[in-house]
């Protein structure tokens, strides 16, 4: 232990902190009604996640006092123990606002999702890892697919599209590890036909695909291309573009109605823009250096419903202003820079990929949910890292960090 | 390549957010806006606005309190619409059709629902209000007028407009402001500072307490009491004896340029401005084009001032030193100047000199001396300017600066005006051609209130001070040196006791002979102008004016005074009449002679006004 302290990256740990801290100051501002009333009410919001936070601590004890080998060969076991806890969910969960995704005890939930996505990183290590694997094999490609896929789909049956998209995140550390750029560029390709085409409609964006085609072939002519080939590309493109519609239809129709506001189909900012608007307007107000602390009107007034969870950056936006949000993204940036240097200077490719994952799995979190805030993505209901207020969030974050601090502790040893 | 891809999704990511942020929060101002109005809760605390008193602390308009009945859209229940209506006293539709607007206008914030319920009214809703969620009462201050009179100088306050709201930042929808006279002019001082809390509200509305501790809410500044210059009592009778006649009266205090009286009629009594009924009114009034009640005539009507102006012209030869006070000049029946020009006169004894002139309005003496006195200089430009800069030096021709919102500039002509009108240098002009200026027709034109203070500063020997309302604020006598400095005319003082001596002889006398008050030694002159409309395009006369000025007393002067009555034919014949009982009634508050008040009150222009839109031939001057 005393070995793991001095080798530990201090500098994630202080990144850590600083975000842990300022997000907790954040949902003191939102709880608090009474400035007299004492910051250590655990029958507050502000209090209960004070309580998260002193045990989060001593979650970091026990994952650094863990072996690091542990964490390697017992994958597929947490993998497993991970499943299951997504499975009793469907017998035992506790069903909060429609979703069926907690196991309750007493007073406090918890949520298993948030723990999975440690889990799967480490089995996606695992499998990467293993002899003769290789991302460029269909075959490998799928079974990584599966790992994946697997919790995915559990966790949609609670319903859960917002922590289900996230495991979209492997994604990054499966291109480090080779996947092929088809990918990448499939996926790029299906959002934007789906983007634009529910934006502008089917006839305009298929007149568009025809004329890039057209341009792309006329302009690597000298290659002698293959016309068949970009015929074939034409009418995938084409033929995904008018299923777009029978695809949307698909959608609940909440989630049809964040696609149709964020493409500014509907303007309805009392009713379904609500949360939106009112995000947008406490961000607006907050100027240069913002209201100050316990001063933001619209954070004060609850206005934005779910400001402590998902709309916290809200907060952040209307009390700090600019120079605070700005702040708050940078501290951002450097921790995942941080981490992706950690994960480059691993000597063993199991930590690494676990690196790359907990890069992946921050990174959509940071970038869903700040672009949500900030009007720029359809409302997706996933937590900011740190920051938002729930134990299960701030526990499932704690712990793919802690892993990965300890492997990295550990990487001359593995 | 592989390893670049984090690196690129942060940059890229980060940057769109910075922007992002930077849009929304620096230049984007509107939801900056936006929060405070749906966050913060301005509550402003109306002071009362000032009271306004006259001359002898007499008060004239105090407040009355009204409601209106305010909602809030977004927390209006489903309630009973057809019982709150009837306890409204409105129309079901109409009720909707506000609710409705309240809507549109905002869903949170709060609108006018039926505006200024009596006390009455509202007592009987304050019993079933708390029926009616999303309904509440704002209390608000209407005018509560003490006096019938005076309306056309007190003004009154509407709610102000979009106009309003433009031009003045001060201002929020629906609050009040002065419109004209008074109370229009004085806004600022009678309406005070209002105060204003902020109060934090939540989402659901709810006040959440005073936002950042109060440190932007301040208290309200009682609005000023004005004391006015004006005497009621001397008010009310110069608009009794005015009724059912067209014209203006102005009566200054000739040491101190105070404004006694300021009479126009038609009027109207100032309640009828007040609250709920005003808007009505004001447009019935607004379209009466003809009787024109909301034109105060006695600042805005520019009328020939006609023989009163002989005064000065004899003022002006005097001071050019053309002529004598002892030299006489013949008058047989009129003055030919020319092969075909000639100014005709009365019927009086000749010859005349300045004194007797005066006494007996004699036209041809003044279009003599006149002449005289344009014809002293080598060129009649030069001469026309001399003389029209003396005119102005007692006021005419210009906004006088008094402080009432109206006026109009009146008109004494120059040189350039008339180079203007004969197009010199293609065609000459010479003094014969300005002749009627002499008595005061052509082209002179001037306001009631600017022969007023013309008369006060003959009354004071030669200077005046600026005619002025306002006497005092909050009790405290008025120091505006605007109002205090005196305007020294053009004029020696040694030249006005000979034609003081004739305004009073014109009471001795002359044409005013049978208005001698009784026991004050009055100065006076008549006038009668003629005029002309147009009508479907022709120029037709009609009843001449009659006009009168005057002050009194003779020696230390407590009044100077001028009347026009439109049509009313000679001078002497309503205006003169009018402005000696106005004198009495100032000097003596008694009215001796109960008959001449008698055939005043009981004699009615009206006729006279109907004659020019009746469509059919009629006779003048009768």
């Amino acid at each position: 232990m005393p070995k793991t302290l001095l080798k530990i990256d201090w500098l994630t740990i202080f990144l850590f902190l600083l975000l842990v801290g300022f997000g907790w100051i954040n949902i003191y501002s939102t709880s608090v009604t009474d400035v007299e009333a004492s910051w250590l009410d655990f029958s507050e919001i502000h209090g209960k996640q004070l309580l998260w936070i002193g045990l989060s601590l001593i979650l970091i004890v026990l994952i650094l006092a863990l072996e690091a080998k542990f964490y390697q060969q017992f994958s597929s076991l947490i993998y497993v123990a991970a499943l299951l806890s997504l499975v009793g969910l469907l017998f035992f969960g506790k069903t909060i606002a429609g979703q069926t995704a907690w196991y309750s005890f007493g007073s406090f939930s918890i949520q298993p999702a948030e723990f999975v996505k440690t889990a799967v990183s480490l089995a996606m290590a695992k499998y990467l890892t293993g002899i003769n694997i290789h991302l460029k094999n269909f075959k490998h490609q799928i079974q990584a697919f599966i790992i994946i896929v697997i919790p995915m789909f559990l966790i949609m049956l609670q319903p859960d599209a917002g922590s289900a998209l996230i495991y979209v995140a492997f994604i990054i550390p499966m291109y480090r590890e080779g996947l092929p750029d088809f990918y990448l560029i499939l996926g790029i390709l299906v959002a934007l036909i789906f983007v634009l085409t529910l934006k502008f409609g089917f006839y305009y964006i298929g007149a568009v695909i025809v004329l890039l085609m057209l341009l792309i072939y006329l302009f690597n002519r000298n290659k002698k291309p293959k016309l068949l080939k970009y015929i074939t590309v034409a009418l995938l493109c084409i033929g995904f573009s008018v299923s777009v519609g029978f695809i949307y239809e698909q959608l609940q129709p909440h989630q049809k109605d964040r696609f149709d506001l964020i493409l500014g189909k509907i303007d309805d900012i009392s009713g379904k823009g609500y949360n939106t608007y009112q995000g947008k307007v406490a961000i607006g107000s907050g100027g240069w250096s913002g209201r100050g602390w316990l001063n933001g009107t619209h954070t004060q007034g609850k206005f934005v419903p779910e400001q402590h969870t998902d709309y916290i950056f809200v907060t952040v936006g209307e009390e700090w202003g600019f120079i605070g949000s700005t702040l708050v993204v940078l501290l951002f940036v450097f921790l995942m820079i941080r981490l992706v240097f950690l994960a480059e200077r691993q000597k063993s490719n199991f930590s690494r990929i676990y690196g790359y994952s907990v890069f992946g799995i921050i990174f959509f979190h940071f970038f869903v949910n700040i672009a949500m805030v900030l009007g720029l993505f359809p409302t997706v209901g996933i937590p900011l890292p740190f920051f938002s207020y729930g134990g299960s969030s701030l526990w499932g974050f704690t712990l793919l960090i802690f892993v990965f601090l300890k492997l990295d502790a550990k990487r001359m040893e593995i | 390549m592989r390893k670049l891809l984090p690196f690129l999704l942060i940059i890229f990511t980060s940057l769109l957010f910075i922007a992002r942020l930077f849009y929304l929060q620096i230049v984007d101002d509107t939801y900056d806006q936006v929060s405070m109005n749906l966050a913060v809760k301005k509550i402003y605390d109306y002071p009362q606005r000032g009271y306004i008193y006259d001359r002898n602390n007499e008060l004239l308009v105090a407040n009355q309190p009204a409601y209106d009945v305010m909602a809030i859209p977004l927390q209006i229940k489903p309630f009973d619409t057809l019982a709150l209506a009837e306890v409204l006293n409105i129309s079901k539709q109409r009720l909707q059709g506000q609710i409705r607007k309240a809507q549109i206008y905002s869903p949170w914030l709060p609108s006018i629902i039926t505006p200024q319920l009596t006390k009455k009214e509202f007592a009987s809703l304050q019993e079933v209000l708390h029926k009616f969620e999303g309904f509440y009462i704002q209390k608000r201050q209407l005018r509560d007028y003490q006096t019938k009179h005076g309306a056309n100088f007190l003004g009154y306050i509407a709610e102000v407009n979009n106009a309003d709201l433009e031009k003045n930042p001060y201002f929020k929808s629906g609050e009040l402001i002065g419109r004209q006279g008074i109370e229009k002019q004085y806004e600022e001082l009678l309406r005070g500072e209002r105060g204003v809390k902020h109060i934090q509200r939540d989402k659901f509305n709810r006040e959440i307490g005073p936002f950042k501790d109060g440190v932007f809410d301040t208290l309200p500044q009682k609005g000023a009491d004005l004391q006015l210059t004006i005497d009621i009592n001397l008010q009310a009778y110069g608009e009794q004896l005015m009724e059912n006649k067209r014209g203006g009266i102005v009566a200054l205090e000739p040491a101190t340029g105070e404004i006694l009286a300021l009479v126009t009629a038609p009027n109207y009594d100032p309640d009828e401005l007040v609250g709920r009924k005003r808007s009505r009114n004001f447009t019935k009034m607004y379209y009466d084009t003809i009787a024109k009640p909301l034109f105060d005539r006695g600042l805005q009507a520019m009328y020939p001032p006609g023989s009163p102006f002989k005064a000065f012209t004899g003022l002006v030869a005097r001071q050019e030193g053309v002529v004598d006070i002892d030299e006489n000049f013949s008058c047989n029946g009129g003055y030919t100047y020319g092969r075909h020009s000639r100014m005709g006169c009365h019927a009086h004894a000749s010859p005349v000199n300045l004194i007797s002139g005066i006494a007996h309005s004699c036209n041809s003496y003044f279009a003599q001396i006149y002449r005289r006195s344009i014809e002293k200089y080598d060129t009649p430009q030069e001469g026309m300017d001399v003389w029209s800069n003396h005119m102005k030096s007692f006021g005419f021709g210009d906004f006088l600066g008094y402080d009432l919102p109206v006026g109009r500039r009146g008109r004494i002509p120059d040189a350039a005006y008339y180079n203007w009108a004969y197009q010199y240098p293609t065609y000459k002009w010479y003094a014969t051609a300005t002749l009627s200026n002499a008595i005061g027709q052509g082209e002179i034109e001037s306001t009631p209130i600017q022969l007023a203070n013309a008369t006060a500063a003959i009354a004071n020997r030669g200077w005046y001070k600026r005619p002025h309302i306002l006497k005092g604020i909050d009790g405290n006598q008025l120091k505006d040196s605007l109002y205090l400095a005196k305007n020294h005319t053009t004029i020696d003082e040694e030249h006005f006791e000979p034609v003081i001596q004739g305004m009073n002889d014109v009471y001795n006398y002359g044409t005013a002979q049978f208005l001698k008050v009784p026991g004050i030694e009055v100065c006076g002159k008549t006038g009668t102008s003629e005029n002309f409309i147009k009508i479907d395009g022709e120029r037709v006369q009609l009843t001449d004016h009659s006009i009168f000025v005057a002050f009194a007393p003779k020696d230390n002067p407590q009044i100077a005074i001028a009347v026009f009555v439109e049509n009313g034919y000679w001078g002497a014949r309503y205006a003169g009449r009018i402005a000696s009982l106005m004198i009495e009634k100032h000097l003596k508050e008694e009215i001796s002679r109960k008959d001449l008040e008698k055939w005043i009150m009981s004699h009615s222009l009206e006729e006279e006004y109907v004659k020019p839109y009746s469509g059919e031939p009629f006779k003048i001057n009768q």
